[in-house]
């Protein structure tokens, strides 16, 4: 994600900004898979609160991380009004838990601004810099470290590659 | 890749099948089959091994496999007579021709003493025989080779026709000079005409090195035909023109040998083969090459008419060819010939037809089968839940596509499946090199080497079958001295057997050896502090014993078995593949081991429950029973645990929905139903669950592929539903936790189902 900040002024990516709560985030539109409805999800023993459990997506076993319950908020208590944003990162397919997806927004890299320093450790460890637009504040988020064996140290290179990509 | 090294690539995986053909065509001679077609399978054998390896530049290779081939030669003219003797020098050999192919594909060296001392031995054996035989398979030909003629152009600018069939005349000549001798009684001679088109030179091949290999055969009488040469004017230099015409004779040459010779030109030539005595074999030979198959009412018909004086001989069309064959028709030959020719085509059917395949396309394969079965599963349910009637169209059109999934599910998974021979062909080399180093005489006796299994559960009973078979000529079998003594043939045997039974394949390993010391078993339990001395077990018990880590009956560690490999890890790694193993000895008798098997590791058979709400699948094999337990039958032992009386037995009564943390307070056991299973190492425990669904066959999922092994949960499956269900991993959770739960930290100590060979995991298998 570093990178994509460093990136000189005037390239430009593609983003999927979505709602939790009142806050609006966004990804890398090239992590992004599918987007899909809220499937009740089967729970996992001994998993991690913000791990919902997994769901079937035609065939392959994914993980649902309620990314609101991943960033210290309030645990998801899902609906089918709820959105499951499918991501790769690194070679493995996770489901993102959230809101509402709201737009699909393209950006100069230019313009992202880094992430003021805060006391809190979780927006160090997922938000990678702020947009403003149009008055609203979206936070860049970074996917290295939603899943829990990936985080910390296999973050780095491959993400990197992935969204450079 | 480079072009080269593919090919390298593909030569290796043939020398595997040369190999593999060349044991099992030795060992059938060995066990007195006597058909020529085996021997000719074996030269063949040999011979393409060392056709590739000379386009390699093995020198290694080349050089002994030409030494086995010298030999296996005068076998196969009948020179040096197979018996038991040479057949076993033969088997030798075989094994250092595969270190050989092993050694060039891998790098690396052969046992350079080994390796001579066999080729020497060879020799001696080719030499043995007496020279005439050698200088019928080498020297006699040795000046058989197309020289380049000079050709006067002054002459043929004078006088062109006649000039180059003068040349030629005399180049044929030489030729033919090779051997004249006039067949002995029971030689057969074939004619074979033979006419290169301008194709075959073209692919680089060479009309006189197939006549010299043909000279292999037999003796031969080689004719030029220069009818097709138009005048020298007229001639392109890059067209074929030439057609030649021999007589073969020698002691039971097959039609399929000289074919063999001709079989990189096929379809470059014209090629007329026709037993000298029989031209009417030719007719039938030529329609069953017509229909491609065999029609044996019609080939016995023929035969019949064959019979009949005076019915219609037709000479094979010669088209273009000038000399026609002479058609000397013997009812009777004509008959023998027939089933020959019969003989051929069942041959022909007995190697089917096969292609390469990428391992990874046919598990994508059967993947998405995978994703058809829980789909069409799904469809059915939501089907069932509109309430439409059993009989009405759309339920009975879903029938129909559940019984096609089926059998696109059972064929998908056929092309996995793969013969247990496979594995079976290296362990008559493996009993051969224990019976040298223990002194002992060993048969090794293979059965059902045709039953299919999925090839990753072959390829991983390797090493548990080498093991046992190991043992049971290491401790099941006696010296031979021993085995006299006790009134036994001096030779033991071994025996290797796998067949199929309800859906699963059973192998069993038995030997008529010394059987289980069952005393000693015991007392080495006993002294290793695995059972206490007053445990009293039944003899069956006993046996099972040796199955405990850390037991070994071995007095001395020797070079064969125990090195510190213990039949726990034979145990486990069948465990591993979803099977299971028992034992049954009697003293003096000898001990079979019986493996049994999932036939793939894609599906699994489970019992499907719920437990605190949630869908789990227990894997069948690992269940002994279900029972509803009794108030009485449950007891208290120390703070929270308890034990469940099954009939003499106390076991650990494990809460499923407790120790996977879906819970906290356990519901009275008499609510529930208790899976009594048997673990790895063979302990039981009574899992509590609220309620069984019912039995299915589920296909495994990887959870690991997108997210990380799960303490207590060895896989996924989708069920009906489309949801997605866990397969339990009965090992972690029969492990006694030291706190609630199974924690963070994996509590299994590399148990359970080992799903890195399971299709599905992708990531693990590429």
């Amino acid at each position: 994600m570093e990178d994509i900040i460093q990136r000189k002024s005037g390239d430009s990516i593609e983003l999927i900004s979505f709602r939790i709560g009142e806050q609006e985030f966004c990804v890398d539109i090239m992590a992004v898979r599918e987007i899909r409805g809220w499937t009740p999800a089967t729970s996992l023993p001994q998993a991690p609160s913000f791990v919902k459990g997994v769901i079937n997506l035609r065939g392959a076993v994914l993980p649902i991380v309620d990314l609101a319950a991943r960033m210290g908020m309030a645990v998801t208590e899902p609906n089918e009004r709820h959105v499951i944003i499918v991501t790769r990162i690194c070679d493995q397919q996770v489901g993102l838990l959230v809101d509402a997806v709201c737009d699909i927004i393209t950006v100069d890299t230019g313009t992202i601004q880094q992430t003021p320093d805060l006391a809190c450790d979780v927006v160090k460890t997922f938000v990678k810099g702020l947009l403003a637009m149009e008055g609203r504040m979206i936070s860049l988020i970074s996917l290295d470290n939603v899943l829990p064996t990936l985080e910390a140290e296999q973050a780095g290179a491959e993400t990197a590659s992935i969204l450079a990509a | 890749m480079d072009p080269l090294a593919a090919i390298k690539v593909t030569f290796f995986q043939e020398c595997e099948e040369q190999l593999a053909e060349l044991e099992g065509g030795l060992l059938a001679m060995e066990g007195g089959d006597h058909d020529p077609e085996i021997v000719n399978a074996v030269f063949r054998a040999v011979h393409s091994i060392k056709g590739g390896a000379g386009a390699f530049s093995l020198e290694e290779l080349v050089r002994f496999s030409h030494v086995f081939e010298t030999a296996l030669d005068l076998i196969r003219s009948g020179d040096i007579p197979a018996d038991q003797e040479t057949l076993k020098l033969l088997l030798r050999s075989a094994d250092v021709l595969a270190d050989h192919v092993r050694a060039a594909r891998d790098g690396g060296s052969v046992d350079e003493g080994r390796s001579s001392a066999m080729a020497e031995a060879l020799e001696a054996l080719a030499s043995g025989m007496g020279g005439g035989g050698e200088a019928d398979t080498g020297d006699g030909f040795s000046d058989f080779v197309f020289n380049p003629v000079a050709i006067d152009l002054s002459d043929t600018a004078a006088a062109p026709d006649a000039s180059i069939e003068d040349l030629l005349a005399r180049v044929t000549g030489e030729v033919a000079a090779a051997d004249a001798d006039e067949g002995a009684e029971g030689d057969v001679t074939w004619h074979i005409r033979f006419y290169p088109q301008v194709g075959l030179y073209q692919k680089a091949n060479e009309s006189g090195l197939l006549l010299r290999e043909l000279a292999r055969l037999g003796r031969i009488d080689v004719r030029l035909d220069v009818s097709g040469l138009p005048n020298l004017q007229n001639m392109n230099p890059e067209d074929a023109y030439l057609g030649w015409s021999v007589e073969l004779t020698g002691p039971a040459i097959e039609e399929a040998a000289v074919r063999d010779v001709f079989e990189w030109v096929d379809g470059d030539c014209y090629l007329d083969i026709v037993r000298a005595d029989a031209a009417s074999a030719q007719t039938l030979a030529t329609s069953i090459d017509a229909v491609g198959e065999v029609d044996v009412m019609a080939l016995i018909r023929a035969a019949q008419a064959a019979e009949v004086p005076g019915a219609a001989m037709v000479p094979p069309s010669s088209g273009s060819a000038p000399a026609g064959a002479p058609a000397r028709a013997e009812p009777a030959k004509a008959k023998e010939a027939a089933l020959d020719a019969k003989a051929q085509a069942a041959a022909r059917e007995a190697s089917p037809q096969t292609i390469r395949v990428d391992l990874e396309r046919v598990d994508r394969l059967i993947d998405l089968v995978g994703e058809l079965v829980i789909n069409q599963a799904m469809l059915t349910q939501r089907v069932a839940e509109c309430g439409l009637q059993r009989a009405s169209s759309v339920a009975m059109g879903l029938d129909d596509l559940e019984q096609l999934t089926r059998e696109i599910q059972d064929s998908v998974m056929a092309i996995r499946a793969q013969p247990v021979k496979s594995v079976f062909q290296r362990f008559p080399r493996l009993v051969r090199e224990i019976a040298a180093m223990t002194g002992k005489e060993v048969r090794l006796i293979m059965e059902g080497e045709g039953t299919e299994v999925d090839k990753t559960v072959i390829e991983r009973l390797s090493d548990p079958l080498t093991h046992m078979i190991r043992n049971a000529i290491d401790h099941g079998l006696e010296t031979p001295e021993e085995r006299e003594a006790a009134g036994k043939p001096r030779e033991g045997v071994v025996k290797l057997a796998a067949l199929h039974r309800s859906g699963r394949i059973v192998i069993e390993i038995s030997d008529d050896g010394r059987g289980i010391n069952r005393p000693r078993v015991k007392q080495i339990a006993v002294d290793k502090g695995l059972i206490s001395p007053e445990t009293n077990l039944s003899d069956d018990e006993i046996d099972n014993l040796i199955f405990m880590a850390g037991f070994s009956t071995a007095a001395t560690v020797s070079d064969i078995s125990g090195r510190g490999v213990g039949m726990d890890v034979v145990r486990r790694s069948i465990q591993s593949l979803g099977g299971r193993i028992n034992i049954s000895s009697r003293p003096g008798q000898g001990s079979t081991f019986t493996l049994s098997l999932p036939l793939t590791l894609a599906v699994l058979d489970g019992m499907v429950v719920t437990v605190a709400g949630q869908t789990l699948v227990a894997p069948l094999t690992a269940i002994i029973e279900s029972l509803q337990p009794k108030a009485a039958d449950v007891r208290n032992l120390g703070p929270n645990a308890q034990v469940i009386a099954i009939r003499d037995t106390h076991v650990p009564l494990i809460d499923i929905g407790r120790s996977l943390g879906y819970r906290t307070v356990t519901p009275p056991p008499t609510e529930g139903v208790a899976l009594l299973v048997e673990g790895e190492g063979g302990s039981r425990a009574a899992l509590m669950v609220d309620a069984i669904q019912g039995q299915r066959q589920v296909v495994i999922k990887s959870l690991e592929a997108n997210y990380r092994p799960v303490p207590g949960i060895a896989a996924a499956t989708i069920l009906g539903d489309g949801r997605v269900a866990l397969i339990l991993d009965i090992d972690a959770v029969m492990v006694p936790k030291p706190h609630e739960g199974l924690g963070a930290a994996p509590a299994s100590t590399g148990g359970g189902y080992d799903l890195s060979a399971a299709p599905t995991s992708l990531a693990k298998v590429g």
